[in-house]
């Protein structure tokens, strides 16, 4: 792989030991994609806080420079960290310690993550604690290079944004945040940005937030690795919407860039998301019977009606999903033995606490809580043995993770299911 | 002791040998394996409770969350990695999860390596080139 002078002198050392181990990850995992060269990038998003068995055997041996020199850059070395290089941010991590009393996650947990969002935070990490950065001011403009991880927000940066990045790891990210470079590969290029797959929406209207979802898990389903287009009757989407689409797509396949022509913006027509009309592939239909599909799909794992938790905000929620919420459970009141959690950034959590939803979410017995999720931190209220969602990636994770059944529907339907304990959803 | 020779291109350099353990479904690494014990815990997953710590991993594509290459350099750190790794398709997350497992491997073969290797066949991975021998 090509080297420039400057990237010579962190290779040899000239920046410290830390930079030089950062730069020998990312000589070795450029390698291993058969990259030309680096690019320049500085927005990363990387988890370095979530706290693990492992990490915590690292602190205990060697600190917080310890764990990062491992886990974040794969070195063996004893190394002291410098400051992050280019903005960098944590992505979520575990629960923090207002979930007390709330959510069955360890305490020894919650203080590791404490005291390392201290570490970090003296070494610039922003600390944004959501998988959705880009709902809280980390935008990156369009053709911007990035090094971010999480599949759901990847896949927003690419093809909502058109910022570039590949769906990087813990130590990619760890060795971008040192030297603001990260293999020029894969989504960096203009070559690998075009569409590979073409789904045509017929016979039904993809307007609703579920169906934007369900969509999303039929073209991961269609497109695995690759890059589909959307075409045919879909309705102008929002943020939740898209929010929703990639998570799912991103879920039931490793799509990291979708287009949608005249929505998305390196799309203007089918022709430019192929590269021309002679690369338009022939349409895969998405009608009825693939929409009844997916939903049964989302929804084979559920076969008890008594719903013990409902969990909203995957991934993290808007302010508008959490006030939605609000209007919904509004002079309501949760079943007895059921909980109802909305999980969203802790920056937006402030306003929706601020405009007084989060009091009339809590008047009706549920909780708006942040900075994790139940996949994340492996935490459901105690005794959960089926959870009803309306995120589609939740609906397909959660069930492996905690060994529970799950029910996939809308908002409304998952509301009136935390109020009556019972799941009575169906496909409109 | 000569087998079929397959031919690609190195992920991560060395040499090894050893039993493959043969996917022909793409590996999840986050909600996939569990890297305490090695194992696949994905359900459905062809290799669902299958082991795979000191095999050699033939697989056609890594899937799912970010945290794949996390999960694998756990293994390594819990001590329950493969020892090499035969990938179908390349991406950024297999091939970090390669280099952070640090077990040779290969990808971009000559042939469809989950269908022309078995499970219990014997690989011996030197750089890009890979024998089979048949058990």
């Amino acid at each position: 792989m090509f080297l420039t002078e400057d990237e010579k002198r962190m290779r040899d050392g000239a920046e410290g030991d830390a930079v030089a181990a950062a730069m020998d990850l990312l000589i070795r995992y450029g390698f291993a994609l058969d990259a030309e060269r680096l690019c320049d990038i500085r927005n990363v998003a990387g988890t370095m806080t979530q706290p693990s068995p492992v990490k915590a055997r690292l602190v205990a041996e060697g600190g917080w420079d310890k764990a990062f020199a491992v886990i974040n850059l794969d070195s063996d070395l004893d190394l002291t960290i410098p400051s992050m290089r280019v903005p960098t941010c944590q992505l979520q991590h575990g629960f923090g310690p207002d979930s007390a009393g709330i959510v069955p996650y360890p305490a020894e947990n919650v203080a590791l993550q404490e005291d390392a969002e201290s570490f970090y935070g003296r070494h610039g990490v922003n600390i944004l604690a959501t998988c959705t950065p880009y709902q809280v001011g980390n935008l990156p403009l369009r053709g911007e290079h990035c090094a971010w991880m999480e599949s759901s927000a990847v896949i927003y940066a690419n093809s909502v944004l058109g910022a570039r990045t590949n769906c990087e790891g813990i130590a990619s990210t760890g060795a971008a945040s040192l030297t603001g470079k990260v293999p020029c590969w894969g989504n960096h290029l203009d070559a690998n940005r075009h569409g590979t797959h073409l789904i045509d929406v017929r016979g039904l209207t993809v307007e609703s937030f579920q169906d934007w979802g369900m969509l999303g898990y039929f073209a991961g389903g269609v497109a695995g690795e690759d890059r589909p287009v959307i075409i045919g009757d879909v309705a102008r989407p929002d943020l939740t919407e898209l929010k929703h689409f990639g998570a799912a797509a991103a879920t039931s396949g490793g799509v990291e860039l979708y287009h949608i022509p005249g929505i998305t913006p390196e799309a203007p027509t089918v022709e430019a998301a192929f590269n021309g009309a002679t690369s338009v592939p022939e349409a895969v239909v998405y009608g009825p019977a693939e929409r009844r599909a997916m939903y049964e799909t989302l929804n084979e794992i559920g076969s008890s009606d008594d719903v013990d938790f409902v969990l909203l905000g995957c991934p993290h929620a808007s302010v508008d999903q959490i006030r939605r919420t609000a209007e919904l459970l509004d002079g309501r009141r949760l079943s007895a033995g059921t909980e109802l959690w909305i999980m969203a950034p802790r920056s937006l959590k402030v306003v929706a606490d601020r405009s007084g939803y989060t009091a009339v979410i809590e008047r009706a017995g549920g909780r708006v809580l942040a900075d994790s999720c139940p996949a994340m931190s492996r935490a459901a209220p105690r005794g959960t043995r089926v959870f009803a969602t309306d995120s589609a990636k939740q609906a397909h994770y959660l069930p492996a993770i905690l060994g529970i059944e799950a029910w996939f529907g809308t908002l409304d339907e998952c509301v009136d299911a935390a109020v009556t304990g019972r799941w009575n959803g169906e496909l409109a | 002791m000569t087998g079929l020779i397959l031919r690609g291109r190195t992920v991560v350099p060395g040499s090894v040998e050893g039993e493959a353990l043969v996917s022909h479904e793409p590996i999840s690494g986050w909600g996939g394996i569990d890297p305490a014990r090695g194992v696949i815990i994905e359900p459905r997953h062809e290799l669902f409770g299958v082991c795979f710590a000191g095999k050699i991993l033939v697989f056609p594509s890594a899937k799912g969350s970010s945290g794949w290459s996390g999960f694998f350099q756990t293994t390594r750190l819990s001590g329950t990695a493969p020892v090499g790794m035969v990938i179908g398709r390349i991406s950024a997350k297999s091939a970090l999860g390669a280099v952070v497992t640090r077990v040779p491997s290969v990808t971009d073969l000559d042939a469809d390596p989950c269908e022309v290797i078995a499970t219990g066949d014997w690989l011996l991975i030197d750089n890009a080139k890979v024998e089979v021998v048949k058990r």
